[in-house]
């Protein structure tokens, strides 16, 4: 029977969903229940990865060390990942999530930038950590562009490549031509990320599957940026009726889903009209809360930030610039 | 002797620029293009009838008319080598390498305090393109946090670059402490591959102590900044100018390079040549006798 790895990202990419405001108590809840659940790889960071606290993609309530050693001290079989980012967060960052319990980095950089995670996937490997490497926005590239930066990034001593269609943008053919595009390219083992802002995560992530990939990133309740990811609990089903192994106990996952994640929901984990833009338009999932700030404060509707963010090529982490579009915008609409 | 002459170690594309923004400069004259190996930038500036020498520092050192000289290397380079041996020969340096040595300079902030420092640092781009605004928000309303965000044309952003994003986050967000004056800082720098390139820009955002001293203070006091900044960089500007909310400063710029021989998408490596180039013509007008030395 196919094997896949699932990655439980509820206390990362589902940090967004709540506005980063996780504390040690819900994620030791968590985190207790996926290691009971079989879940092998959990990722705890800031949404934006370590070292994200900040004006531009929010302050965290409480530190992501903190976090990340509440989470370690009820594990016992999961391993512990996090997200870094180079140019959000560092090396010195990465260290100090290592000593607080994280044996499992993964290095992201924009679908075409493979080359600014050298450095960090080479220090996570000497620092005896997995090193996962994460090309992020990969509908901005073709499948040949991806498959050469992934390549990139296995030379640099990625054990496994990630890829995110971070805004949610794919449709499964277009998942299924990188996935294989990049198999091809890498002898490592490929995985997968979906954005559900055309309702297509779990589609996009059955598509992947059958293309190959073989470590797949999903959340509790499908919490996350923007629509939020695929949804853990239910991916569990699916993948035990499509008979592929995950190692994972179906039920416990139901139960974890009710009893600990909905009652921290602050919005209805919904493709709502600004995540269907998103995905629409190309935009990056974590962009969403942030352009509906901005929307609010210069009386703009949401789409047309989006589309104007869409078209200008705005990559992961220019969360910046909403406010320099909106600000253009309502220039516009005065003069 | 109405000119300084300098010399600039390192003939890529920084050097390069570097050469050219020398030539139109008043009180500089180039002395010396020094490689460690034949290159397009040797020939280059030969060609323009520069002096060169693929001999590195040592060159530089032996012409005892070159006062000045331009550290456009490598950090590890300027540590190991061309600072001790520039600083040996009684040449300033003005390094571009994250090396920092000497003590970090944003011209128009703290230039006249470093008037006699051997070696000076001239932080990062985004350094010198956010800590003036950080500085003058800093010193009407105090800075208990600043944060900027650089966002870089993948064009334009070397392999230097690529190969140590966390010396750009690091050192930027330390000079925006010592010499923004800010209590804690942050940078961070995303690399955006849109065509046709796109602007540097870059945001700044500070947690001013004092809010009440309101926006027109700061906006004053940024502005005054932000023309003497001009005058060194002609293609800086405010895409958002300040805004305050709560004790909240918002400020977005973004500079346009001034295409000496790098294209003018290129802001990042023309800010922070264009400071270097401020600093030695400063200096230079000390050691001339002129008005407005360092």
């Amino acid at each position: 029977m196919a094997f896949v790895t699932l990655v439980d990202m509820t206390m990362r990419d589902g940090s967004h969903a709540l506005r980063h405001s996780y504390d040690c108590g819900q994620v030791a809840a968590i985190a207790e229940g996926l290691d009971q659940a079989g879940v092998p790889i959990m990722e705890i960071s800031h949404g934006d990865g370590l070292g994200g606290s900040s004006y531009t993609y929010g302050f965290s309530k409480t530190s992501e060390f903190d976090l990340i050693r509440a989470a370690a001290s009820r594990v016992k079989r999961s391993k512990i990942a996090a997200l870094l980012l180079p140019g959000i967060g560092t090396i010195e960052d990465l260290k100090r999530a290592k000593d607080a319990g994280a044996t499992v980095a993964r290095v992201a950089a924009h679908v075409t930038e493979a080359d600014v995670s050298a450095q960090h996937i080479a220090a996570a490997k000497e620092m005896g950590m997995t090193a996962v490497g994460f090309l992020m926005m990969v509908h901005m590239a073709s499948a040949e562009t991806a498959a050469s930066e992934a390549a990139k990034m296995e030379s640099y001593g990625a054990d496994y490549l990630n890829m995110a269609d971070s805004a949610g943008y794919l449709m499964p053919e277009g998942v299924a031509e990188r996935v294989k595009a990049v198999r091809s390219a890498v002898k490592i083992p490929v995985g997968w990320h979906s954005h559900n802002n055309l309702a297509l995560a779990m589609a996009n992530t059955l598509a992947a599957v059958d293309a190959g990939a073989e470590y797949l990133d999903a959340t509790l309740r499908g919490m996350g940026a923007g629509a939020g990811n695929t949804q853990l609990e239910v991916l569990a089903g699916v993948l035990k009726r499509r008979g592929v192994e995950t190692g994972t106990d179906f039920y416990r996952l139901m139960d974890l889903a009710r009893d600990v994640v909905d009652p921290l929901l602050q919005r209805p984990q919904v493709v709502d009209n600004g995540s269907l833009m998103l995905g629409y338009a190309g935009v990056y999932s974590s962009f969403l809360l942030h352009v509906y700030n901005a929307a609010d404060k210069y009386k703009l509707e949401p789409r047309d930030i989006l589309v104007e963010l869409g078209r200008r090529g705005m990559v992961g982490g220019q969360e910046d610039m909403i406010i320099d579009v909106a600000y253009q915008l309502s220039q516009a609409g005065v003069s | 002797m109405s000119k300084v002459k300098v010399g600039i170690i390192g003939p890529g594309n920084i050097g390069a620029d570097l050469m050219y923004k020398v030539f139109r400069s008043g009180n500089l004259e180039m002395g010396m293009m020094a490689g460690i190996v034949e290159s397009e930038g040797i020939k280059r500036a030969a060609s323009l009838g520069v002096p060169v020498s693929v001999e590195g520092v040592k060159s530089i050192t032996a012409q005892t008319e070159i006062r000045i000289a331009f550290d456009a290397t490598s950090a590890a380079a300027h540590v190991k080598f061309n600072g001790p041996a520039l600083k040996e020969a009684g040449i300033v340096s003005i390094d571009l390498t994250p090396a920092a040595l000497g003590p970090y300079c944003v011209p128009c902030v703290n230039l006249a305090a470093l008037r006699a420092e051997p070696d000076i640092n001239m932080v990062t781009c985004g350094g010198q393109a956010t800590i003036p605004v950080i500085h003058a928000i800093e010193r009407v309303a105090g800075a208990a946090y600043a944060e900027i965000v650089a966002c870089i044309s993948s064009k334009s952003a070397g392999p230097g670059t690529r190969a140590n994003m966390d010396e750009f986050t690091e050192t930027t967000a330390k000079a925006i402490e010592t010499v923004g004056g800010a209590d804690r800082g942050k940078a961070i720098i995303v690399l955006n591959p849109a065509e046709p390139p796109l602007m540097m820009t870059n945001t700044i955002l500070v947690r001013v102590k004092d809010p009440s001293v309101g926006l027109e203070r700061i906006r004053a006091s940024i502005d005054g900044m932000v023309a003497e900044l001009k005058a060194y960089v002609p293609g800086y500007q405010l895409r958002v100018p300040p805004m305050l909310d709560g004790d909240k400063v918002t400020t977005i710029v973004q500079v346009r390079g001034q295409g000496d021989f790098l294209p003018d998408y290129s802001g990042n490596l023309d800010i922070i040549n264009s400071a270097a180039i401020a600093a030695a013509e400063r200096i230079a007008a000390g050691m001339l006798g002129k008005d407005g030395g360092a």
